[in-house]
């Protein structure tokens, strides 16, 4: 079992002819049962055309009929995401995982309004994320595979790389992974770690967490204290930025302290407060998870 | 991004906002100019750098003659100012704002920001203006009154209304007030603003409503369609070690300690920061080569961490997933080759072909301190500080 997708997961691939959605769409397809999952890509002006055998299709709403496909990742330029994410809800997909890094913050406000105003049952993951990822199984996104192994730790980061670190570090001392999910950097995003932590809690397979945060806005801080009250598995924590100055922006256009609020430290302070086990050092998320168990 | 008050004000106006008339100098001659063509009998002078609390560095002088114009422009512009927002250096002046004088009657507050946690946008307004704002939030919250904004809904006329009464305004200056409040929004949201401040606002003497001083800053991510906001950039007021990453695209901050970070992603870069501090290092800038790292973006990143004359040692730590190990290696051989490398070098790698990495770093003769683990490769690097102090 897993959170998110599973190896019966159908995928379409928004923006499936451009540069890095060739690439992922070829490294997530050599992944597990990647072969089998990877059903559709959508493209308007290359309709009826196909990827290395992957069917691509006007329109999201068709590649769903046309497949059966539940879910999809988008790879679409910034400029044009928005859209793309909005016709993945249109067309009442279960889970849209967008990759694209650099999309204008008023776009996101107006689409998660949409989203709202529909009542979508249409989950969002990202944008400015690397995705997500059920060991042997399936991966959509930019994740490098091979560090994962199957197992029992959910993983939730709003970082790339510290993921895969996180993942690394828990690999090497034979914690096999659940599902690792990458929430993205960007202010104004879908799922929140409040969001995976729920689903990471009602899954009999997954037996504690990796939760890891950085500096800005308070999403660390709702989850922390939903867990307080509602977790009942262990919960391992870090928090990137204790050093990061305040009013910059740390590479992830969320990653910035503001106003005072935001810190890591405020962050570290709360989680702990609310029984999850913190570490300051990043190379030591995978000893104390293992600890907790 | 960040611009000027006198460019903020020039955009807020152009959205119906009412300021005080100003005119933008860059000599003293031209203060005087115009405060001639201002006429009246007070002006104000400003100094126009990025940072705020430009009053307290003595960046702001009220006067009553042009020859006061002229000579307070004289001392001001050229002045390193000091304000709790600059470095501790202070920022060189270049520009002046000069305006006609306002009739204050009261200082009030008004700005707008992203909410994140309803992810809409949020106008604070406040009876408490002229002082910083995170003051009066720590110490009487309740005299901020925020109003979260839909912008598929927009900013209706009630609720401007209501607003406008709870920070004090009354009789006719309320409506203005919820002009200003609707102006404001609409500057927001049409130039994909990311922060609007207006501190003060003030009401006048004969009940108008005006913006004192502006300060807007920019979703970097929506540049792309406002050309007109990135013609107002001023790169003076920008880190030049930060000007020139960004024309390699890499994403550099710099710090005030002494070891260099190389890193890819910028979660893992802040960490690096982190476990470097957590050792009894300092940090000397936070820097993500990206996912797609080349030789020319590694060495072009050695280049900007050796501009720092306060560097005493170099951290690489890369997690390699799509981006291998080897690649990185060879960049780092190649750029310490051409640089010249003096400092302390230590490598850290991870992930995919790292033994392929770890094997072209050894064979380069190159003096590379290498590290399997983010821990100890960071007390390695500390303790090389030390050693070359």
């Amino acid at each position: 079992m897993s959170i998110l997708i599973n190896k019966h997961t159908r995928v379409i691939t928004q923006g499936i002819t451009g540069k890095t959605g060739r690439f992922h769409t070829q490294t997530s397809r050599d992944y597990a049962n990647g072969k089998n999952c990877y059903v559709a890509g959508v493209n308007p002006k290359r309709a009826g055309e196909n990827f290395e055998g992957i069917p691509i299709y006007g329109a999201v709403v068709e590649a769903k009929e046309q497949t059966g496909a539940t879910v999809s990742v988008v790879y679409v330029p910034p400029a044009g995401a928005a859209k793309a994410i909005l016709e993945a809800v249109e067309a009442e997909l279960d889970l849209v995982i967008c990759i694209t890094e650099g999309i204008p913050v008023k776009d996101m406000i107006d689409l998660r309004h949409a989203m709202r105003e529909r009542n979508t049952r249409t989950l969002l993951l990202g944008p400015n994320c690397p995705g997500v990822i059920t060991p042997e199984e399936l991966k959509i996104g930019i994740m490098p595979g091979h560090i994962h192994k199957q197992g029992r730790i959910g993983v939730v980061s709003r970082s790339g790389t510290l993921t895969y670190e996180a993942v690394a570090q828990l690999t090497e001392l034979g914690l096999g992974q659940s599902t690792a999910v990458g929430i993205g950097g960007d202010p104004v995003n879908g799922i929140k770690h409040i969001d995976v932590l729920k689903l990471f809690n009602d899954d009999p397979d997954t037996d504690a967490v990796v939760m890891i945060g950085e500096i800005g806005g308070t999403d660390e801080e709702i989850a922390a204290r939903w867990v307080k009250e509602h977790m009942t598995k262990p919960v391992a924590g870090f928090i990137a930025g204790v050093t990061a100055p305040a009013g910059k922006r740390m590479g992830h256009a969320g990653a910035i302290i503001s106003g005072g609020q935001g810190t890591a430290d405020e962050k570290l302070e709360i989680m702990d407060a609310s029984g999850i086990a913190v570490t300051r050092d990043p190379s030591k998320m995978g000893s104390l998870l293992q600890s907790l168990i | 991004m960040k611009i000027h008050e006198y460019q903020a004000k020039e955009i807020l106006r152009a959205h119906g906002v009412k300021t005080p008339r100003g005119i933008p100098c860059f000599s003293d001659e031209e203060a005087e100019a115009a405060a001639k063509l201002l006429g009246g009998n007070v002006w104000v002078v400003k100094a126009q750098i990025h940072a705020g609390g430009r009053g307290k560095g003595g960046g702001v002088k009220v006067v009553q003659s042009i020859e006061e114009v002229k000579s307070t422009a004289l001392t001001i512009l050229g002045m390193q100012l000091v304000t709790p927002q600059t470095v501790p250096g202070g920022q060189l002046v270049k520009r002046l704002l000069v305006e006609e004088g306002a009739q204050i009657q009261k200082e009030l507050y008004v700005g707008m920001v992203v909410d994140r946690e309803t992810q809409t946008l949020c106008l604070m307004a406040s009876s408490e203006g002229g002082m910083d704002i995170e003051e009066v939030a720590s110490t009487s919250p309740e005299k901020i009154h925020k109003l979260f904004i839909d912008p598929m809904l927009g900013l209706n006329r009630e609720s401007a209304i209501e607003l406008s009464g709870k920070i004090g305004l009354r009789k006719e200056s309320i409506t203005k007030g919820a002009d200003l409040f609707e102006s404001l929004y609409q500057t927001f949201v049409t130039t994909d603003a990311s922060l609007v401040e207006i501190n003060p606002m003030v009401l006048t003497r004969d009940g108008d409503v005006l913006a004192l001083d502006a300060k807007m800053n920019f979703d970097t991510n929506a540049l792309f369609r406002q050309s007109k906001i990135v013609s107002m950039r001023d790169l003076d007021e920008e880190d030049p070690a930060e000007i020139e990453a960004s024309k390699s695209d890499l994403s550099y901050i710099s710090l005030d300690g002494d070891i260099g970070c190389l890193v890819n992603g910028a979660g893992l870069a802040m960490a690096t920061m982190d476990v470097i501090k957590l050792f009894g290092g300092e940090p000397a800038n936070f820097l993500d080569v990206g996912g797609g790292a080349t030789t020319e973006k590694v060495t072009e990143a050695f280049k900007i961490m050796l501009s720092n004359p306060n560097l005493k040692a170099i951290f690489v730590n890369i997690f390699g997933g799509i981006m291998r190990c080897d690649v990185i290696a060879t960049g780092v051989v190649e750029a310490a080759k051409q640089v010249d490398l003096k400092v302390p070098l230590v490598v850290r790698m991870k992930g995919t072909n790292e033994d392929l990495g770890k094997t072209i770093l050894i064979e380069s003769g190159l003096p590379i301190i290498s590290s399997d683990n983010m821990a100890d490769a960071a007390q390695r690097v500390v303790e090389a500080t030390r050693g070359s102090r």
